[in-house]
């Protein structure tokens, strides 16, 4: 790592990169032929390629965003992003079958530790695809599909193509279209009725290149009376110049079924985060959404639900992170489209160093969706002066029969505070940690143990060598 | 004990907050095994005492010096005075949200034993300790002190003081509020402490002192010690509050 590039994150511990992999590299920069290469090269069918270039004209077309972080967003080169990158042959399902080095960081990552003791599947991508994907045989004899995006397109075409775009369709956002004209990656997964998936799946996604663009795709359907916990991480190595992560996730619950998407991003901080989450919730399902934003150097995601069918449920935990140089604009957005749906967002952000981290929040009920209740509550916490935390939250609300409460609330962390617990033993940084962890604490209690220790962790690592 | 161990001198201690003097040449020295209790007004400076011994920031000594077992405390941080064993039972607990009892009781007790604790001894030592106070199970999943009643908060800080075997507990008007079971159980906290520790008790009544007895009771008036006696001097306060001190001459002594 470079002096400048220490210099520009801190002590990030996965900075680490490997000597670059590729088998196919395109050349930087985008346009209809690289969109065109890239589904050939694939294989897809026709609809799909006619889809990515549709896709690919409204992104040209699309204005930027003129809200949220736009000087920043104005610093992304389009032209010096490479859109794909193939870094091995094959999707394996042996991790002695995947490249060495590939191999090597995923062991230094813990995936495949994790996923001998408590995963159900894992999918790990490098770059641009999955290089490994396996899942649990009892899951798969019960019709559990869980496949990497690519493998779901050719082996199950007619799922993907009665849903893909439905839940985000590429007209959304500018980088809905982006991921929508070069997608690669990502999970697919469908849950059959009935099936309760009770070890959560996790996909693994690593950006190891200079200048890479990451644009995976993942779609999820769980079916009537269904369930399913998906996991996702991600990290990359620390370059002086940018990344862009762009992706896209839409979920389906249908009738009475339910999907849990925890997200742990820990982005280097030389990553542009510029996701699109969203999920369909029809009669009596839940979707939630457990997200959190360590990483990265402007996030911009805000988990959605659509509240569909009468008495769907929408749960959003989200927590933010800002360290020196970030920026995370994140929030949730829920709409009450059925009556008597209900949703909970909590979101807690904190910022340091400088930092900054902003909430942006919609809630909306619409006329028809009578006995709705929501609950919303936002607190911030700012550990120094210099850092920075706003909200932006909006409500929409059509139908007066609707409960709504919304709190909010931006603290700093007291001088009582630390003087209590360093007079119980605890030095300064170990006091911030514990104090942080605290007040993290309400996500990461619906977090598998496991993540909860390594983000607690993480988090006492940020605050370390942080008080002057 | 034939000889006295010295644990706590204050040698003319002057303190002031942003510029405002509280404590006025303030001398004071407690030795191991004994119990000293300071009483006196609101805004004596009863607290900064217990404060400024502890190293909260805010207090600025201007004059004098503070040594705890032979050693300036100026010396020394905050936490690094708890690792020595200072231990400060606070009039307002401060609440630290989403961290359970149990956790911070163990890296609390870690930190200031400077080494790993091992589960179930600790575990054993917490249970007894719990039980002696007659606290339920529970607290250990709660917040720390988070929507604790005032009585709840004194008994967990005396909860701490016993994990943490201080050599000088001070006790900041831990009776305040609490009704006469809980004054009980917090009294038999400290006396199970008082033996090996020297004890620095401040309150406004004398109750306390039908569960604990003193050794010293001590008057502070305007920032420093105007009298000190032996338990009977607490109850000529209880009867006769503060006035008759002031109109005496060792006021200026």
């Amino acid at each position: 790592m470079t002096d400048d590039a220490r210099e520009a994150v801190g002590d990030y511990e996965f900075g680490f990169h490997d000597p670059e992999h590729s088998t196919i590299r395109f050349d930087k920069g985008l346009s209809e032929q690289v969109v065109r290469d890239i589904s050939e090269l694939k294989n897809e069918p026709e609809w799909m390629t006619e889809i990515r270039v549709k896709a690919y004209h409204h992104f040209m077309e699309r204005d930027m965003p003129d809200w949220g972080n736009c000087g920043s967003l104005h610093e992304i080169n389009f032209d010096n992003v490479t859109y794909f990158l193939r870094s091995s042959n094959a999707t394996e399902n042996d991790w002695d079958d995947v490249p060495e080095d590939i191999k090597n960081t995923f062991n230094r990552l813990g995936i495949p530790e994790a996923e001998q003791k408590w995963l159900g599947g894992v999918t790990a991508q490098y770059e641009s695809e999955a290089v490994y994907h396996s899942i649990r045989e009892d899951l798969e004899s019960q019709g559990v599909l869980f496949l990497d995006m690519d493998s779901g397109l050719k082996t199950h075409p007619e799922i993907v193509k009665k849903y893909f775009g439905t839940v985000v369709p590429h007209t959304d956002n500018k980088f809905s279209a982006l991921n929508t004209a070069v997608w690669s990656g990502g999970s697919f997964i469908y849950v059959p009725k009935g099936i309760h998936v009770t070890m959560p799946v996790q996909a693994y996604f690593r950006i190891n290149a200079k200048n890479m663009g990451q644009f995976e795709r993942t779609l999820i359907i769980a079916d009537e009376d269904s369930s399913i916990h998906y996991v996702e991480g991600c990290t990359a190595p620390t370059y002086s110049t940018d990344s862009l992560h762009s992706a896209v996730v839409e979920l389906i619950a249908m009738k009475g079924a339910k999907i849990r998407y925890s997200t742990i991003q820990n982005w280097s901080a030389n990553v542009f985060n510029l996701v699109t989450k969203r999920g369909v919730a029809h009669e009596n399902a839940t979707i939630e959404w457990v997200d959190g934003n360590i990483g990265s150097k402007l996030t911009m995601k805000y988990p959605s639900v659509l509240l569909k069918g009468e008495g769907a449920h929408a749960e959003v935990i989200s927590v933010a992170y800002a360290g020196k140089g970030q920026h995370q604009d994140a929030g949730a957005k829920v709409h009450h489209l059925a009556p008597n749906t209900t949703s909970n967002i909590i979101s807690k952000s904190i910022s340091k160093n400088g930092g900054r981290s902003s909430y942006r929040g919609m809630l909306q009920v619409t006329p028809k969706a009578h006995g709705c209740r929501s609950k919303i509550v936002c607190d911030a916490l700012m550990l120094d002066s210099e850092s920075r935390s706003d909200t932006y939250p909006t409500m929409e609300v059509g139908n007066s029969t609707a409960d709504l409460e919304h709190e909010a609330s931006v603290s700093k962390v007291s001088g009582d505070q630390l003087f209590y617990l360093m007079s119980r033993g605890f030095s300064e940084e170990e006091a911030m940690g514990l104090i942080v962890n605290g007040f993290f604490e309400p996500f990461t209690r619906e977090l598998p143990m496991e993540y909860a220790v390594e983000l607690n962790k993480l988090l006492e690592l940020e605050m370390e060598g942080s008080i002057g | 004990m034939t000889m006295s161990e010295e644990i706590l001198r204050i040698e003319n201690l002057h303190v002031s907050v942003d510029g405002t003097p509280i404590l006025n040449g303030m001398d004071l020295t407690i030795n191991r095994g004994e119990v000293h209790v300071i009483m006196g007004r609101n805004g004596a400076g009863k607290s900064t005492l217990a404060s400024v011994i502890m190293g909260h920031p805010a207090y600025e000594i201007t004059k004098g010096s503070i040594y705890f077992k032979g050693q300036a405390l100026e010396e020394l941080s905050v936490f690094e005075r708890a690792r020595a064993g200072i231990f400060l039972s606070f009039q307002y607990p401060a609440v630290i949200p989403g961290v359970q009892v149990g956790t911070f009781l163990k890296k609390s007790v870690q930190s200031v034993r400077e080494e790993p604790l091992k589960g179930r001894a600790f575990r054993k030592e917490l249970n007894a300790a719990m039980d002696a106070l007659e606290m339920q199970k529970g607290v250990l999943s709660r917040y720390v002190n988070d929507g604790f009643s005032g009585g709840e908060k004194k008994r967990l800080e005396i909860l701490q003081m016993l994990l943490l075997k201080p050599q000088l507990a001070l006790l900041d008007e831990t009776d305040s509020g609490l009704d006469i079971d809980a004054l009980r159980i917090v009294a038999k906290g400290i006396n199970q402490v008082a033996p090996s520790a020297g004890c620095l008790i401040i309150t406004h009544y004398q109750r306390l002192l039908d569960h604990v007895s003193p050794d010293f009771v001590h008057v502070m008036i305007d920032g420093s010690i105007i009298k000190s006696g032996g338990p009977e001097l607490a109850l000529k306060l209880e009867d006769q509050g503060y006035d008759w001190l002031e109109t005496t001459p060792e006021r200026n002594a």
